[in-house]
């Protein structure tokens, strides 16, 4: 799913929680009933025994496109060894299209059995009859909220039934440069707006004129998100109902990011991406990014350091997503599928300290504590874990946020309107086309 | 009518209908289809897609809808950037090839690199452009810093210098096409023209605009109608350089309807927003055509 190098270009990056930015083609918009609008209750009855069928060989879609890409690889390839008669057909598909084409590629029957999607598009996808519920392979695996945490375990269940397996949970971190803050002097990362301040300070005085860039297009709504729940505020009313952002927390969360740019932190009108191949280039100093980059800064060997993100507001909280196993209605028609694809979440389920590797935070409490984890650099966030905030699992959330919260955070940012305006127009938009998503899905 | 006749009739038939079952079934089965699901709250991944009659329509034409705002800016948009895209890629792209008509050592070398660049995708062109403009670490701005003019325009996320930067991408990019057009115009213009204009001792500028412009005309016709219809589906630039960036100001109408149809599912919506869009590129159009002919454009085969 990370799209570490240059070349690779935002777009996919952006596209990684909710499809932001418009659409590119989806094959095919046929009318018509498709298996879309079939069962919605799944096969039941699942023992939990591994699948004894006859072979057959399943489709496996995910958009892990980025580092993370071998990584899952490699879990399939020793998942494939491990059973005679199961074969994995990978399909990874960049999650800006993922979205897209997922819905589309089910109604015509041509989606996949099972795969991988974000937390906050499992409602959507679910309303929408792409994916069927798994209480039952839940139960049969023994899976309970006691092995998650309750963060990342909650919003998978829409409607009472629980469509997704956690595999993983990411969030955002501060990322700052070595180098520059040796040189600053700087010995601990900061932990909030006052040491942040310092820092930023101390970096100037060294000679980095702008020491964080202020993005204000993507990653910039999930810092905001993380702010507004620092803050205290919600984005959202869980029953989907309205959008909540404009209130005091977010105008404050929204404020202090225009700040740095005023105090000269940041230089202005920072560009798709600029901030992150800045700080690549050693020219920023501090970034706030998704812990997917980790792999990318790896790799370009950059003296970088991983720290959770300041408290600024008043108490610890950062905006985190989660990838969650899901198996579409398409494959419950099926019972031999089905359950191959149950062997399949429940196996993959069990290796989530090996995905430690993909850079991200193994969602089980258990595979916290192995050393795939421990030795790794995302280790020193896994403290965080329930500090972490997800978005509710309200269906269409995912379209209706880049047209609204985005466009607010990019105008309050911009200083083109202020955080007050920037975010009550947004929040009004979005609560009218939340009213609308909820009579189109509850219909 | 007589038998040959008829039999010329179902011949002629024949050879047209293989474009004519890829005419009905890639644009006039959409057309309809499209109004169709105009006319309904069309999400095809819900078993539901209740009739709207002309709600979505109403939606789009009513100011106080949540759908007004985000629509008629990206028609604004889209408008912005026809006004002043099409005037430059017809003047400039015709300038080009008066220069590549004449002959001179390398020619060919300098037709092939005004052509160049139209050969490159959009999504090369725009991932570059990005890249190279970026406001705090493109080359652009370097460039200028260092020959002394002002290095921070933020070219991609203020207004109006992302729709210089949008216009200026989009002509660099498709001028190569319309010049060849040209080319191939101006080498039709009959060589006894000119000399007959010379004989009447026409000076270079009258040359060109007594004989040379009126000769174009059919030619001019075409690649007008062709830009402004290629402007007015402009997408591809601004999703990927601006990403409608600030806030969506650059949100052309085609990436309004791409997102509401194909990444919200809002088809309906989407399909009512097409046909406005296409009733006013029609309507355009027919302007474009009554000005030629008015001009006497037509007339000269």
């Amino acid at each position: 799913m990370r799209h570490p190098t240059l070349t690779s270009s935002a777009l996919s990056r952006r596209g990684f929680i909710a499809v932001t930015a418009g659409g590119l083609l989806v094959a095919g918009c046929g009318g018509g009933q498709g298996p879309g609008g079939g069962s919605e209750e799944g096969v039941g009855g699942f023992s939990g025994d591994a699948y004894a069928g006859p072979a057959l060989t399943l489709a496996y879609w995910n958009g892990f496109t980025g580092g993370d890409g071998p990584a899952m690889q490699a879990l399939v390839k020793s998942f494939v060894s491990d059973h005679d008669n199961i074969d994995v057909e990978n399909n990874t598909v960049e999650w800006l299209d993922f979205y897209q084409r997922l819905p589309a590629a089910a109604q015509a029957g041509k989606g996949p059995d099972v795969g991988v999607m974000h937390l906050d598009q499992l409602a959507t996808n679910a309303a929408r009859g792409v994916i069927v519920p798994l209480d039952d392979l839940a139960e049969s695996l023994s899976l309970s909220e006691g092995d998650f945490t309750e963060s990342v375990w909650g919003p998978g269940i829409y409607e009472d039934q629980r469509y997704g397996i956690p595999l993983d949970v990411h969030t955002i971190a501060m990322y700052y440069n070595q180098e520059h803050f040796d040189k600053a002097g700087i010995s601990e990362p900061p932990t909030d707006a006052a040491s942040l301040d310092e820092a930023c300070q101390a970096l100037q005085a060294a000679g980095y004129q702008t020491p964080m860039w202020m993005p204000n297009q993507w990653p910039a709504h999930l810092m905001f998100l993380s702010l507004l729940w620092q803050f205290g505020g919600e984005p959202y009313a869980e029953d989907g109902s309205a959008a909540t952002y404009d209130d005091d927390a977010g105008v404050q969360a929204l404020t202090w990011m225009r700040e740095q740019v005023e105090k000269g932190y940041s230089p202005d009108n920072v560009d798709i991406d600029a901030q992150y191949i800045a700080f690549k280039n050693g020219e920023n100093s501090i970034t706030w990014d998704g812990i997917w980059q980790i792999l990318d800064l790896e790799s370009a060997g950059l003296p970088y350091g991983i720290a959770p993100i300041p408290v600024i507001g008043d108490e610890q909280a950062a905006w985190a997503n989660s990838h969650h196993f899901f198996m579409t209605s398409q494959a419950a028609e099926d019972e031999d599928r089905a359950n191959a694809s149950k062997t399949f979440i429940g196996w993959m389920s069990d290796q989530s300290s090996a995905w430690a590797e993909a850079g991200m935070i193994p969602a089980r409490n258990s595979a916290r504590e192995g050393s795939e984890f421990t030795d790794s650099p995302q280790a020193s966030l896994g403290d965080q874990i329930n500090a972490l905030h997800f978005l509710p699992p309200v269906p269409g959330l995912g379209d209706v946020q880049p047209q609204t919260l985005e466009i607010g955070v990019n105008e309050g940012v911009l200083g083109r309107r202020s955080p007050e305006d920037a975010l009550s127009a947004a929040a009004s938009n979005a609560t009218e086309l939340m009213e609308q998503n909820l009579e189109r899905f509850g219909a | 009518m007589s038998a040959v006749g008829r039999r010329d009739g179902v011949v002629a038939w024949l050879f047209l209908a293989p474009y004519l079952v890829l005419f009905g079934g890639f644009v006039l089965l959409p057309i309809v289809l499209g109004l169709w699901i105009s006319l309904h709250n069309w999400d095809f991944t819900l078993p539901g897609k209740p009739f709207v009659g002309l709600d979505n329509y109403a939606n789009l034409l009513d100011p106080g809808s949540v759908a007004f705002d985000p629509f008629w800016d990206s028609m604004k948009a889209t408008g912005i950037f026809t006004l002043f895209s099409v005037p430059l890629l017809i003047v400039i792209p015709l300038a080009v090839a008066m220069v590549m008509n004449a002959k001179f050592p390398g020619r060919n070398l300098f037709r092939a690199v005004y052509f160049a660049p139209y050969v490159l995708g959009v999504a090369v062109v725009g991932v570059m452009w990005r890249f190279l403009l970026d406001r705090n670490i493109g080359a652009v701005n370097s460039y200028l810093g260092a020959i002394g003019l002002p290095d921070d325009i933020a070219w991609l996320s203020s207004i109006p210098a992302a729709w210089v930067a949008l216009v200026g991408v989009t002509v660099w990019w498709t001028l190569g096409f319309n010049a060849v057009i040209y080319i191939a115009g101006l080498q039709d213009i009959p060589r006894e023209l000119y000399e007959a204009a010379r004989i009447d001792g026409a000076g270079r500028w009258a040359i060109i605009w007594n004989v040379t412009l009126p000769s174009l005309r059919p030619v001019t016709m075409f690649v007008t109608v062709v830009t402004l219809i290629a402007s007015a589906n402009m997408f591809g630039q601004s999703f990927i350089m601006t990403n409608g960036a600030p806030a969506q100001e650059t949100r052309t109408a085609i990436f309004y309807i791409a997102e509401t149809g194909l990444q919200n599912f809002q088809m309906g919506q989407a399909a009512a927003a097409s046909w406005i869009l296409t009733v006013a590129l029609m309507a355009l159009s027919l302007v474009v055509f009554a000005v030629f002919r008015a001009r006497g454009a037509l007339d000269v085969s």
